[in-house]
């Protein structure tokens, strides 16, 4: 009895008690959401235009990140280092284009899966191998102020502020540019059908390079939100690994629902945790997406917006 | 012409589909026996305590992944979780039934995994592929912190890293600190020449073939008449006992502290390396990969002092990260059957040897 | 007059907005070879997979053996003796011919996991004794020579074979065969024509098959039904439907 409550009333009445704690739990949360969003808009990309579940994306966030902090530490000045590093990852996504996936072309998606983990794995041995495996505090001058919103009630950091404007641009020049250019088009035929945009003409290796480096590109910007918040070290990968169980939420085939899935674990977990976590002895917050996410897979595995899949023979 | 099958010819079905058909293959085998059984005269006490238990244990959980992965086609990134399992559920066995055989604490923490792996291996009815790999993170991050956060299952030890109790089989101790290796080693090469046996069995029965169906063209198999659920669901709980039986000889005869660091999702990927490069669908393969895996890493941190070189750890750590991550990509797109397909292929070159025209 | 083996009546199947099948009704007789023809998209392989419990209908009833169900379950078609082979393969590709085959017989093993872990008792006498039955399809499709082959590095012909091999033994009553020539050059054609007769005639197998081959389907089978659009158009002995005017029709193109 005792528990019930604890477990159904309590948590609540809190809640109610203190709406602006409350509102700065879930704010909080939607700002890891931001990077779960982000890391998962990578994955979809992907996964879109290769059939492929990449479960190097968390890594490719970590490498990014190394690669411009590694820069900037040796001296060179932000927005150079950035250029280098969205070079750098276009460089490696023509790499893997050639080294793995042409050769793995037709293989059954737990091959390709299984490769990407080998992928994760050179890149972070590669990674630390150039940069070191310390952790690296990053500072590219983004305002680290707090403000005040509903009457000084909620207290806001400006950082986080930042990362959700940032994440909201890049969705919408991402939107914008598979809606209007000529690439986005093709992008969107072969993740229609990849025999039929194959056989009109359009180069499916190319495009393969193309979202690699938009996703190495999404993953840099990820990065550097992280590295900010954290500092770019080791476990950036491990926290990345929510984008997994935020895809399941949100279908992998939906860009929208990477996004919505992002901030719905987010803000999901930061409240299991503070109001919940206690009752259970804490951390919660390790596995609460996953077991979201497994609960989904039980009763909903298409996510919330995912596509029906029907078999054929 | 050292190794050749012509001339060895069976007359019964039974003969056909005995475990071994060949019969060089049968004598290579008795070999191969008689050194594991002669290993703890001949090699010295490091050797039998730090290579030979820790590689024996892990062709266990790497059987155990392959049995899932490799003959059933289902991923999992959670064999580091069902280790832990193991070696939770074995201690709370030995310790609330001491006068229970350890071999028998053992395999009933074995059961008690494989029936974890089931509640795990549920949203595989419905999805398949990569979408397990996300329910199966969800078993190796949520049961680790369930043995960390529940005092319970450490009997309310207060560091939280209780040691496993000592027991004997025949009057020799084989767990706990005073056991020693050679018996240690012993205890361990029984459980591994038992379920590899085991899995050969499985796999050349009606389960095995169910399992490779579904693994090749689930769709065909369940019109043949072949149950998804319950074969996909066999598949999670004999792997999941796999790895609970090797997770509890890990804690109980090789670091002897039953601690969840050893079962973290690192474990997982190891074990999942050694089965992609031993060979997907090979239990020999599981004997090459845990092999390679347990022993690559000492011969990087050593090769280095052999040259006179002088590199840090970490850097040797990088190394494996980026030789290991290399490997498993060059297995899976050269050669998918891993280092078992090397030995078969080996096999056919040595079967025209010297006379390869 | 034989008795009725199957009968299908009404069946509707649509996948959202389309209809693949609209008010489809035939029967199939025991022991008799049944053709279902019709142009690309007309359903055909729908029908089969509505026979066989993988896709169900939206309407209609399926009679099968006396017994009358809304809808088939795959488990339930299978265990009550519908085999089938596919349009594209589906074999398994990883696995050995003889095993490919031994799966055929995965209904008719009782043996518990126990037993085929220890590969004692029943585990044991059943991989033998089916091993027997195997080998004696294995013999009458004239597979001996690849059956420790596996499937994937065979060509396509004999891999067709090898299904139909799986298929058979399942010593079903009712065959479902989805194209079994597609793809096959004449004298494969004529190999897989006289397997097809032989087994009707020898086992005494009811067959229900998907040709394109209009000599093919002309020289084997009994009756023939004709699909067009998801809709029934004709059905009969080959003559009768070689006359129909529909029929032409729906091949030809209507000549209004």
């Amino acid at each position: 009895m005792e528990f019930l409550s604890d477990f159904f009333v309590a948590p609540i009445m809190e809640m109610v008690d203190a709406p602006e704690f409350l509102a700065e739990v879930i704010i909080a949360g939607l700002m890891s959401g931001v990077m779960y969003s982000l890391v998962g808009l990578g994955f979809v990309l992907i996964f879109k235009a290769s059939g492929i579940f990449n479960f190097a994306q968390g890594v490719m966030v970590l490498f990014a990140a190394l690669n411009f902090v590694g820069l900037m530490d040796s001296g060179v000045h932000p927005i150079i280092a950035f250029i280098a590093t969205v070079v750098i990852m276009t460089v490696l996504a023509m790499a893997i284009e050639r080294v793995v996936l042409r050769r793995l072309v037709n293989q059954n998606q737990l091959i390709l899966f299984m490769s990407t983990i080998g992928i994760a794995f050179f890149l972070e041995g590669f990674g630390e191998l150039i940069w070191g495996g310390n952790v690296r505090p990053l500072d590219i001058g983004i305002p680290d102020d707090v403000v005040f919103i509903a009457n000084g009630t909620i207290l806001i950091q400006e950082a986080d502020l930042f990362a959700g404007a940032t994440a909201a641009l890049l969705v919408t020049i991402l939107a914008l540019g598979f809606r209007y250019t000529a690439v986005g088009r093709a992008l969107r035929a072969v993740a229609d059908d990849h025999q039929a945009a194959l056989s009109i003409g359009i180069p499916l290796n190319n495009i393969w390079v193309i979202v690699w480096a938009v996703a190495g590109f999404v993953a840099l910007v990820a990065g550097i939100m992280w590295g900010t918040k954290l500092g770019v070290q080791f476990s950036i990968s491990i926290v990345a690994l929510k984008a997994l169980p935020v895809l399941i939420l949100g279908g992998f085939t939906s860009i929208p629902g990477a996004i919505i899935g992002g901030l719905i674990i987010g803000a999901g977990e930061k409240v299991a945790e503070v109001y919940w976590g206690s009752l259970f002895g804490g951390a919660i917050e390790e596995w609460f997406a996953y077991i979201v996410a497994l609960l989904f897979l039980l009763f909903r595995p298409q996510g919330l917006f995912g596509e029906k899949i029907i078999d054929r023979v | 012409m050292l190794y050749r099958e012509a001339g060895d010819f069976k007359t019964t079905y039974a003969k056909d589909q005995a475990l071994i058909p060949i019969r060089q293959d049968r004598v290579m085998l008795y070999i191969a026996i008689a050194l594991a059984l002669l290993l703890p005269f001949v090699a010295s006490d490091y050797f039998l305590g730090s290579i030979a238990i820790p590689v024996l244990i892990m062709v266990i959980a790497a059987t155990g992944l392959n049995l899932l992965l490799g003959y059933c086609g289902q991923i999992s990134l959670g064999s580091g979780a069902f280790m832990a399992a193991g070696a939770y559920m074995a201690y709370k066995c030995a310790t609330a039934f001491p006068w229970l055989p350890m071999p028998v604490s053992i395999i009933l923490a074995g059961l008690a995994t494989a029936m974890i792996g089931i509640a795990f291996g549920l949203p595989a009815v419905r999805i398949k592929g990569f979408y397990l790999a996300v329910a199966t993170l969800a078993a190796q991050f949520f049961l680790l912190w369930l043995f960390t956060h529940v005092p319970w299952f450490v009997n309310y030890t207060m560091s939280g890293v209780p040691t496993p109790p000592p027991a004997t089989v025949l009057g020799v101790y084989v767990t706990g600190a005073d056991a020693p290796n050679w018996a240690k080693y012993l205890f361990v090469l029984s459980f591994t020449a038992f379920l590899t046996w085991i899995a050969y069995n499985l796999v050349r029965s009606r389960i095995g073939r169910s399992w490779m169906a579904i693994r090749d063209m689930d769709i065909a198999a369940e019109l043949i008449g072949i149950r998804p659920l319950w074969t996909k669901l066999t598949a999670f709980a004999i792997s999941s006992f796999y790895c609970g039986v090797a997770g509890a000889l890990w804690s109980f005869c090789f670091i002897n502290t039953v601690e969840p660091t050893a079962f973290d999702i690192n474990r997982s990927f190891q074990i999942l390396f050694m089965v992609i490069i031993g060979g997907l669908g090979s239990i020999l393969g599981s004997y090459f990969g845990a092999i390679f895996i347990t022993l690559f890493p000492i011969f990087l941190n050593s090769a280095p002092a052999w040259l006179g070189l002088d590199i840090p750890g970490d850097i040797i750590t990088h190394l494996e990260f980026m030789i290991f991550g290399a490997m498993i990509v060059f297995f899976l797109i050269v050669e998918p059957n891993g280092l078992a397909r090397l030995w078969q292929l080996g096999k056919e070159k040595l079967r025209l040897w010297p006379f390869p025209h | 007059m034989a008795e009725n083996l199957l009968t299908v009546e009404n069946i509707t199947l649509r996948f959202g907005g389309v209809k693949a099948l609209t008010d489809v009704s035939f029967d199939i007789l025991k022991g008799e070879i049944r053709a279902i023809i019709g142009p690309n998209g007309a359903g055909k392989s729908s029908m089969l997979n509505c026979i066989n419990g993988f896709y169900h209908p939206q309407e209609g009833r399926i009679t099968y053996k006396g017994q009358t169900r809304k809808q088939m379950r795959p488990y339930e078609a299978a265990s009550q003796g519908i085999a089938r082979t596919f349009q594209n393969i589906a074999l398994f590709r990883g696995m050995s011919v003889l095993d490919n085959v031994m799966t055929g017989r995965v209904l008719k093993m009782k043996s518990s996991l126990l037993e085929q872990a220890f590969y004692f008792g029943r585990a044991r006498s059943e991989e033998i004794s089916h091993r027997s039955k195997v080998e004696e399809v294995i013999d009458f499709l004239e597979i001996n020579a690849i059956r420790k082959t596996p499937v994937g590095r065979l060509p396509y012909g004999l891999q067709k074979r090898v299904e139909l091999a799986r298929a058979l033994a399942a010593e079903p009553e009712l065959l479902l065969l989805d194209e079994p020539m597609a793809g096959m050059n004449v004298e494969e054609k004529e190999d897989m024509s006289r397997f097809i007769l032989n087994v009707n005639a020898e086992f005494g197998t009811t067959i229900a098959l998907i040709e394109h081959d209009m000599g093919v389907v002309m020289d084997l089978s009994d009756r023939v039904v004709v699909l067009n659009y998801g809709e029934k158009l004709a059905d009969g002995t080959p003559d009768v439907v070689r006359s129909n005017q529909a029929v032409i029709d729906a091949y030809l193109g209507a000549s209004h």
